[in-house]
């Protein structure tokens, strides 16, 4: 504040014209303490300026934009109550006898890790209610990043200039999923050491290198001493600090580009309209960390999550019927039980389990780099070099929006089929039958999801120019004096219709003609045909919005009628009867 | 209707009558755009809509109060948090409507902590929603490349005066350079791969059934083992499988004494996760496989429990089927046909254990399992 004064009494006299007041009022007392702690940290630090620019940064205000920040509060709730755990937990499988206060297990043998466990669930006072806490706030931080992947993918919002967020995004997806395995893996009950058991399985098939990549994890013959104590530094270290890491790159990427925003009036390419961080955003933004926190909080009072003691100890030959891992690792699950036994092959005396590797090993990796590598893929196809600030409506991307929930459905097939036990017992039907339909399902209903999600985006955008061009029917039939009958139909105001036509034409890329001007034959690189026929693919049949000559050629249409009806409103009625409407 | 029929901007429409009195050019009867622009113009921002509190000061207090209370409600569930931490007994429990019986400091530390949360977060958002300023604020955004200038400045600034180190004169620099550069981690990775854990040498085809502990490095010899019950760690008289049981099965010597607790394998969850074996008895006529009946007694039948898709524990015996399938991922297994996978994501049937009866009249094996036992792996045939 002190330098601002001192500018402005240095400032050269001419420089002030009539009219012109003093800059600044009198600081007010509060103002001037905030200023006195803040200058002595600015003196040191200059942070006065970011500090400044930042506090009145705009944020576009959406409650889709929501979904990313429930992601992000959730993180920071696991954190919270994930460094409460470890004062408590015991990272070992050393063996101990639990002499807790769990009656049906005094006496039992097993590990230190999962006696800690019972320890913080029965022993540590409110212990139970953070465990729960954290159990529940890592499975909404996957849902959360999820939905909010979804809500970026649908919108565009990782075209250019934010593909480089997307991909840092995919990582923090697919890394959230691994330190929520660990996690869960870390009690060693009988639940969570059967998926390890999984894993140390599927890790053995992989080709050439399995045992010793399993004997090396294991540190030895499965389970061994070592897998708790490796987990917990992967859980509570090696993951975390990867994942703040590119947690605050991302976040960081979305306050130096700016948050996208839907479009709407006054909304451009060009701009961010908004609330500024002070005050609004803090208090809204701020608040709803509260919020997530409480609601999770609501749950972990309320709703029991991985109750570690109703399994027991972990021991490799007993095991629980429907055996099932957390959901997000579901599709790797579901696509493990749907790869049929032929897909295992032996050779030379060697044998390769692809029955288990497509599932385990490649599945999701590959889900991962499909989903990194298609925002440069559209970007490829449909050639668009621009900045985009402005979120698509899923409707007027219909093959995005198609192949993004072909996308949606494959996983959930892949998830569900990780219940089908569940599901022939819940529905009394036959196990066998339950498989085979995920087995054909998984290659069926994506495209059939596909189409019906395109064609109903190029319905609504038909709509979507219906509205525009003939108005919205009003409900009010008028009678002609020739005895004729017609609905009034009512044109929006320019404002509302804004949103219906305010998207860009598409159209197909044009292939280079085969010849050049000369005659001579240019043959079409294999790539250059292959972009083509994506381009159509993605726009052959595009519905684009309504241009301002079609809204005049349509309103002139409508004439015939309004010369009998309402002269004086030319262009705000259509005639419902005129078969000729377009 | 179909969209895609309408005339492009720009070309003819075709009259649908004789009304072609005088037109606008910009209705649509003429060749050309008529003036129209290719596309609409963003209208600008909708006019502000005030609220009640900023119209009325009895609303805005009001909302003052909601606020406040909201904020009053956190601080009683902090409260109320501290009180219950110390009034509550840890093993104490509740009973929570739709909830059932419950531990109580779950439910009541839960449900304050809960309370002081939303108190806090309903209250900013409420007061921010009623009372803070709701005017949409614009700003401008900037392509994000930088200008032409600072983009070759950072060039020159690369190669010029990067350059002035020499490195691209001075290849023997370069090279060694990138050699070191590229070999330095390797140091590194082999001491963390190279010391992560021993190598599997034969443990992974050998289980406690070939004679005794079978981990890395170990060279059991056979000799007849008796099968044990599981957990009770007893020996199992033929005579005592009556056709339909099914007994959890350990070696003899694997198990520690189940009163004691001393004795037993070394490495016990390492020896029992490759040696479980579930033994079942049949009537002879079911079974169809030649070699099923000759390596088992009297119908009397010895598998390995470890799945042979990923090593879940084949816990689920139907007995008037004959199958058992694996919890895990649905693999089943069809006792009367060796074991052999007839549903699932497996591919090799469950290896059979050869058992016979010592002169006592108990089971014991008659030689190790002839392959590996459990998931494949890439050399399992060597």
């Amino acid at each position: 504040m002190s330098t601002h004064t001192t500018t402005d009494g240095a400032r050269p006299a001419d420089a002030l014209r009539a009219g012109d007041g003093p800059r600044h009022v009198a600081p007010s007392a509060a103002a001037k303490k905030i200023g006195g702690v803040a200058g002595w940290v600015d003196d040191r630090t200059g942070a006065a300026k970011p500090v400044g620019y930042l506090m009145k940064k705009v944020f576009p205000d959406h409650w889709s934009f929501m979904l990313g920040e429930i992601a992000m509060y959730s993180m920071i709730i696991c954190l919270i109550t994930g460094a409460f755990l470890t004062f408590w937990f015991i990272p070992s499988a050393g063996h101990t006898i639990y002499d807790g206060s769990y009656v049906p297990l005094r006496g039992q043998s097993m590990s230190e890790a999962y006696s800690s466990t019972l320890h913080i669930s029965f022993d540590i006072k409110g212990g139970l209610i953070i465990r729960q806490i954290h159990h529940w706030a890592a499975l909404m931080f996957i849902v959360a990043l999820t939905v909010h992947m979804f809500r970026v993918f649908f919108t565009g919002a990782f075209r250019k200039p934010r593909e480089i967020n997307w991909v840092i995004g995919t990582f923090l997806a697919l890394l959230a999923i691994i330190e929520g395995f660990a996690g869960y893996s870390l009690p060693d009950d009988l639940l969570s050491g059967t998926g390890i058991r999984a894993m140390a399985g599927f890790t053995q098939t992989s080709p050439v290198i399995g045992t010793y990549l399993v004997y090396g994890i294991f540190g030895g013959p499965f389970p061994g001493e070592m897998i708790i104590p490796r987990l917990y530094s992967a859980h509570v270290l090696l993951i975390p600090a990867i994942l703040v890491g590119l947690f605050t790159a991302h976040i960081g990427l979305v306050a130096l580009q700016k948050h996208t925003q839907y479009p709407g009036p006054g909304r451009t390419n060009d701009n961010v309209v908004g609330y500024p961080v002070m005050p609004v955003y803090a208090a809204k933004a701020g608040g709803f960390f509260f919020i997530v926190f409480g609601v999770i909080a609501l749950m972990g009072a309320l709703v029991q999550i991985n109750p570690i003691w109703a399994y027991g100890p972990y021991d490799p030959s007993p095991v629980t019927a429907g055996s099932q891992p957390d959901w997000y690792m579901g599709f790797a699950d579901g696509a493990l039980r749907l790869l049929p036994g032929w897909l295992e092959f032996h050779f030379l005396g060697f044998t390769l389990s692809l029955n288990i590797a497509l599932g385990a090993l490649v599945l999701l990796p590959l889900v991962y780099t499909v989903l990194g590598i298609y925002p440069f893929l559209e970007r490829w196809v449909t050639g668009d070099q621009r900045e985009h600030h402005l979120l698509d409506r899923p409707r007027n991307a219909p093959t995005r929006t198609g192949i993004g929930m072909a996308g949606i459905t494959a996983y959930t097939v892949f998830m569900f089929a990780a219940g089908n036990d569940i599901m022939a017992i819940k529905l009394g039907m036959s196990i066998n039958d339950i498989t085979w339909f995920f087995r054909i399902a998984l290659f069926v209903a994506p495209p059939i999801v596909f189409w019906v999600t395109k064609r109903v985006c190029l319905s609504l955008q038909r709509r979507d120019r219906d509205t525009v061009l003939h108005g919205r029917e009003s409900g009010t039939i008028v009678r002609t004096p020739d005895g004729r009958f017609f609905e009034r139909h009512e044109a929006g105001l320019p404002e509302d219709q804004w949103l219906l036509v305010q998207h860009d034409a598409v159209a197909p890329l044009q292939l280079e003609p085969e010849v050049d001007e000369h005659g001579v034959a240019r043959p079409a690189a294999r790539k250059d045909r292959l972009r083509e026929r994506l381009s159509r693919f993605y726009f052959a049949d595009a519905v684009n919005p309504v241009t301002p000559a079609e809204l005049a050629a349509a309103h002139h249409h409508g004439h015939e009628t309004e010369a009998i009806e309402a002269p004086a409103h030319a262009g705000e009625v259509e005639s419902a009867g005129a078969a000729e409407r377009h | 209707m179909n969209e895609q029929d309408h005339t492009a901007p720009g070309t003819e429409v075709t009259p649908t009558d004789g009304h072609g009195s005088a037109v606008r050019l910009d209705e649509g009867h003429v060749v050309g755009t008529g003036g129209l622009p290719e596309r609409f113009t963003n209208p600008g921002l909708p006019t502000h809509v005030p609220r009640m509190a900023d119209l009325d000061e009895a609303a805005a207090r009001r909302a003052e109060k909601q606020v406040a209370t909201l904020f009053g409600i956190s601080i009683l569930g902090t409260l109320l948090f501290i009180v219950l931490y110390f009034a509550l007994d840890v093993n104490q429990t509740v009973f929570v409507p739709g909830v059932g019986e419950t531990s109580a400091t779950n439910v009541g530390l839960g449900v304050c902590l809960a309370l002081s949360l939303l108190g806090i977060g309903l209250g900013a958002v409420h007061w921010a929603k009623t009372l803070m300023p709701d005017h949409e604020v614009v700003e401008e955004r900037h392509p994000m490349r930088a200008s032409d200038a600072d983009r070759a400045e950072a060039v020159r600034v690369l190669t010029e005066e990067g350059g002035k180190s020499q490195i691209t004169r001075r290849p023997l620099i370069k090279y060694t350079l990138g050699g070191a550069m590229a070999l330095f981690p390797l140091g590194l990775a082999l001491q963390v791969g190279g010391s992560l854990g021993p190598m599997p040498q034969k443990s992974l085809s050998l289980t406690w059934w070939n004679g005794g502990p079978s981990g890395p490095g170990e060279e059991p010899t056979f000799k007849p083992l008796r099968l044990m019950k599981d957990p009770e760690n007893e020996p199992i008289k033929a005579s005592d499988v009556t056709i339909g049981s099914v007994f959890h099965v350990m070696p003899e010597g694997l198990l520690p004494n189940p009163e004691t607790g001393e004795g037993g394998a070394k490495h016990l969850l390492e020896e029992k996760a490759k040696a479980a074996v579930l033994l079942m008895r049949l009537d002879p006529s079911q079974i169809q496989s030649q070699k099923e009946l000759a390596w088992g007694h009297e119908g009397i039948v010895a598998y390995s429990k470890i799945c042979t898709h990923v090593g879940c524990p084949v816990g689920l015996y139907e007995q008037q089927t004959h199958h058992l399938l694996c919890p895990c991922h649905q693999s089943t297994f069809d006792v009367t046909q060796d074991c052999k996978v007839i549903f699932g994501p497996a591919k090799r049937p469950l290896p059979q254990l050869k058992i016979t009866v010592d002169d006592e009249g108990y089971l014991v094996s008659a030689q190790p399992f002839r392959e590996a036992v459990g998931p494949s792996f890439w050399e399992r045939g060597q």
